[in-house]
């Protein structure tokens, strides 16, 4: 029982980071209907900014955060400008191709840079945790959930209760009505753009000192933040958050009692069988199209 | 008589194909035994075979799969193990590998076509991962991560593939074989429905298509493809190890695709020789290289939509001939008939509830064979609704449709297309990566018309309701360079085409100018008369008078009036609903 409640605890951690770059993600797919696949490598450049300011330029920790998320929100636009903007008019498709085609461009672009050696990062705090009963509470998986838990109260203030969030929720329910009643909807598109890219950034950083700072520490994580918004339901905030609470759990407890080289398998399993079962996830995908 | 009915001969290519075929073998004896050579042209020759299943599946179905390489592994892997470790045969191996990687991608597609495209990329990216976890993972089958080496090439009939030219002339053999077969793809039935579910899937339903089924196809024959170029490839390089088959693989796979060309197999030839020499050429830029790639992609979707060989297409489309010589006419205008009494579409307390809006709410209605039935009322009255609900589109709250006899409430929409319903869109809704006449073909492929299995008379039907539209001379020109009114035509022979027993016009007349108009009531009176059932939603009352037998007028979802031409126009409820309330005047 010991043994559950410390995965437990480690899978939500975990689980936290998939929830967190799987809002990004469905916030995307809201406004501006774009299935980014360059969503992990936005945690991936998050992490190797942070890399960049405290390992390199000994910034102090905090700040160097703060400065790598306020640049991450500029990085978001600079990914809209070259994935989205040019290919707006022409469906879906050609978007999601480009962002592939980007995300292979970023990593490879920090290989040449950094190149193939993981870098590695220290914790947010120096204390190693606490232990709470039975369960030891690392200090950085504590950080990752306490710091989710406000991003989720922090979005959802913004959206429901600022005139930026009403401008930005209508902008996901009908582009055409709201730019009729005023709202810079293209403006719209872009805050978002640069809010999914802070959040991934965040996201890279809060788990870098777990994972190591790699090149390909984004692609699976954005895969199973993907996989996370199928098992919510496609286009569900609260989907998202859970369906990446659900992920982290059930991955951790699958390579302790049963298979540790096919950790990532379980992920993507899950997903399969989502598909089959339950195509509309746990939320249900509202997605019509008017005839 | 005409380029097109000669296209539809079967065999079509064939001389061409037996001449590249010769080519091919002669290239494969004139090339360098020596391996850098042979090894650059065998890559090639293989890949391209997998590239051109992405054609089938992403170029004409315009499904994103991400994970050819994992079918090319499996492919691989087959006949890899069966030769290596069970002494198979190649060729029995290469049946297995090329057997499972087909089953594994119908399995795929079963379990997520049936949603949006993004699922298939998805989901394809998840098998890619997994496949590669089972490759490095599960050594007691696959060797692990040190791969599998020694593998032997074919005899076949006493002659030894053996030598690196003979086997190579084996994959360029192949690959002009498969090429040959996807380009006739895009032209058969087969391919016209995948590209009409690529360009509308709701139309594509409508017109007979098996949406959902038409999608699985194309992607089980995709991983199919891959399998092929896959097992070829193990053969050509004798080792192989997970590293080759893994997502990056995938997504090289995909930009040869779509820098070649997604629209055509050629396309996918052109691309993959240029990627995979180009690396060879561009050994400079190390490090660089998948960087640039990965700009390329970007590039290419901004710069070149339609590829290197889209150029092409578009330089051979401008040559392409028009289409003379006699055409018969639609076998329905030879037909006699007007209003009989027996019902064809019966309606019985349809109701559509979106949350708690009540767009239908109980609607009776009965449509006599033979008549021109119009069904009215104000904007947001459930109209097309209505339509939608009829064709399949929605699914109804509650209430009965039958259609023929038939109860179709719970028909999918190609299901009542096959029945005989064919109907047009309010807002056009053409295929518009096709002809004009290719659009109208699909129309007339339905399963069951009388025409449907004979190509021949698909184009001559197709050409016969293009001649009553009077587009045939527009045959041959992509439908999106059509005026607006002139696709709406083409939306009515498309579903002439299909020979329908009922055709439901949704708005025909909504933005088209005053001319167009008085052109499509001339249009729709000379269909009048001809037994066809027609069923017709406008808001134009000059053109809804001077066509209709009957009228049906809907208001929030019920039906307010029901007869007669004259008796419902005059019917104060009627008035009320579109002049409004005598007392909201006063007010």
């Amino acid at each position: 029982m010991a043994i559950f409640l410390q995965l437990l605890f480690t899978g939500l951690g975990i689980g936290a980071i998939y929830a967190l770059v799987a809002l990004g993600f469905v916030l995307l797919i809201r406004a501006a209907s774009v299935v980014n696949f360059g969503q992990g490598q936005f945690s991936m450049v998050g992490a190797y900014l942070l890399v960049v300011f405290f390992n390199v330029l000994e910034v102090p920790y905090i700040v160097s955060m703060i400065i790598s998320v306020v640049l991450m929100a500029g990085f978001g636009v600079l990914f809209a400008g070259a994935t989205y903007w040019p290919l707006r008019h022409r469906g879906g498709l050609p978007v999601i191709i480009s962002t592939i085609g980007a995300s292979i461009f970023l990593e490879n672009i920090v290989l040449v840079l950094y190149g193939p050696s993981p870098e590695v990062l220290p914790g947010l705090f120096d204390e190693p945790g606490i232990q709470l009963g039975q369960v030891f509470m690392d200090s950085q998986y504590l950080s990752i959930l306490v710091s989710a838990a406000l991003l989720v109260v922090l979005q959802y203030v913004i959206f429901e209760k600022t005139l930026l969030g009403k401008k930005l929720q209508a902008t996901s329910q009908d582009k055409e009505m709201a730019s009729l009643l005023g709202i810079p909807v293209a403006l719209m598109i872009l805050i978002t753009f640069a809010y999914s890219s802070m959040l991934g950034g965040l996201a890279g950083m809060l788990v870098a000192p777990i994972l190591f700072v790699s090149v390909g520490m984004g692609g699976l994580i954005a895969l199973k933040a993907f996989a996370a918004n199928i098992i919510g339901g496609y286009g569900s905030i609260p989907g998202a958050i859970l369906g990446g609470l659900a992920l982290g759990v059930v991955e951790t407890l699958g390579a302790s009692y049963i298979s540790v080289p096919y950790k990532d398998a379980f992920a993507f399993a899950m997903l399969l069988a989502f598909l089959m079962v339950r195509p509309q996830g746990l939320f249900g995908e509202k997605i019509s199209e008017k005839a | 008589m005409s380029v097109d009915l000669a296209s539809a001969r079967t065999g079509r290519g064939a001389p061409q194909a037996a001449l590249a075929c010769a080519l091919a073998i002669g290239f494969a004896y004139l090339a360098p035994a020596d391996g850098y050579y042979l090894n650059i042209f065998m890559q090639a020759a293989t890949y391209a075979i997998a590239v051109t299943g992405l054609v089938i599946v992403l170029g004409y179905c315009g499904q994103i799969s991400i994970a050819q390489a994992a079918f090319f592994g499996i492919g691989a892997y087959g006949v890899a193990i069966g030769t290596v470790d069970f002494g198979l045969d190649f060729f029995t191996s290469m049946a297995l590998g090329v057997g499972a990687s087909g089953l594994l991608g119908l399995i795929l597609g079963l379990g997520s076509l049936r949603l949006g495209g993004h699922y298939l990329a998805m989901v394809t990216i998840s098998f890619q991962q997994i496949m590669t976890l089972f490759a490095t993972n599960w050594i007691s089958f696959t060797h692990g991560p040190d791969g599998i080496k020694n593998i032997p090439r074919p005899d076949l009939f006493g002659f030894s593939f053996e030598p690196g030219n003979a086997f190579l002339g084996l994959c360029l053999v192949i690959l002009v074989l498969v090429t040959w077969f996807i380009w006739r793809l895009k032209t058969s039935r087969l391919g016209r429905a995948m590209q009409a579910v690529r360009d509308n899937e709701l139309a594509a339903g409508t017109c007979g298509i098996d949406v959902f089924g038409t999608k699985v196809i194309a992607f089980g024959l995709s991983a199919v493809v891959g399998g092929i170029g896959g097992a070829l490839f193990a053969g050509g390089f004798r080792y192989i190890s997970p590293d080759q088959f893994s997502f990056g693989e995938s997504i090289v796979l995909l930009t040869m695709a779509l820098l070649g060309g997604v629209q055509s197999p050629f396309g996918a030839l052109v691309g993959t020789s240029l990627l995979v020499v180009l690396p060879e050429w561009l050994r400079f830029l190390k490090q660089v290289y998948l960087a640039v790639y990965g700009a390329a992609v970007i590039l290419i979707m901004v710069f070149l939509p339609d590829g290197l060989w889209g150029i092409v297409l578009d330089r051979l489309r401008l040559r392409a001939k028009s289409i003379d010589g006699a055409v018969p006419r639609l076998p329905l205008l030879a037909e006699r008939g007007t209003e009989s009494t027996e019902i064809v579409l019966e309606v019985k307390g349809l109701a559509k509830h979106f949350g708690g809006l009540k767009a239908l709410d109980g609607v009776d209605l009965s449509v006599r064979r033979g008549s021109v039935h119009a069904l009215i009322g104000p904007n947001g009255s459930g109209k097309t609704t209505f339509i939608n609900v009829i064709t399949g589109l929605y699914r109804p709250t509650a209430g009965t449709v039958r259609f023929a006899g038939a109860d179709i409430t719970h028909d999918q929409p190609h299901q009542r297309n096959h029945a005989g319903l064919a109907r047009t869109f309010q807002n056009i809704r053409v295929f518009r990566g096709m002809t004009v006449l290719e659009n109208v073909m699909v129309g007339a492929e339905r399963k069951g018309n009388d025409i449907a299995e004979n190509p021949t008379k698909v184009v001559e039907r197709a050409l016969a309701a293009l001649d009553f539209v009077g587009l045939r001379g527009d045959a041959h020109r992509l439908v999106g360079a059509l005026s607006y009114g002139h696709q709406r035509y083409v939306e009515i022979a498309r579903a002439l085409a299909a020979s329908p027993k009922t055709l439901l016009l949704d708005e025909p007349a909504a933005g088209l100018n005053l001319t167009e108009k008085q052109e499509l009531g001339a249009l729709l009176r000379r269909l009048k008369g001809h037994g066809l059932t027609i069923m017709i939603i406008d808001h134009d009352m000059n053109l809804v008078e001077q066509v209709a037998d009957h009228i049906t007028v809907l208001n929030f979802g019920r039906r307010i009036a029901d007869g007669l031409p004259a008796d419902v126009l005059s019917h104060p409820d009627v008035i009320a609903a579109y002049l409004g309330e005598p007392r909201n005047e006063a007010a």
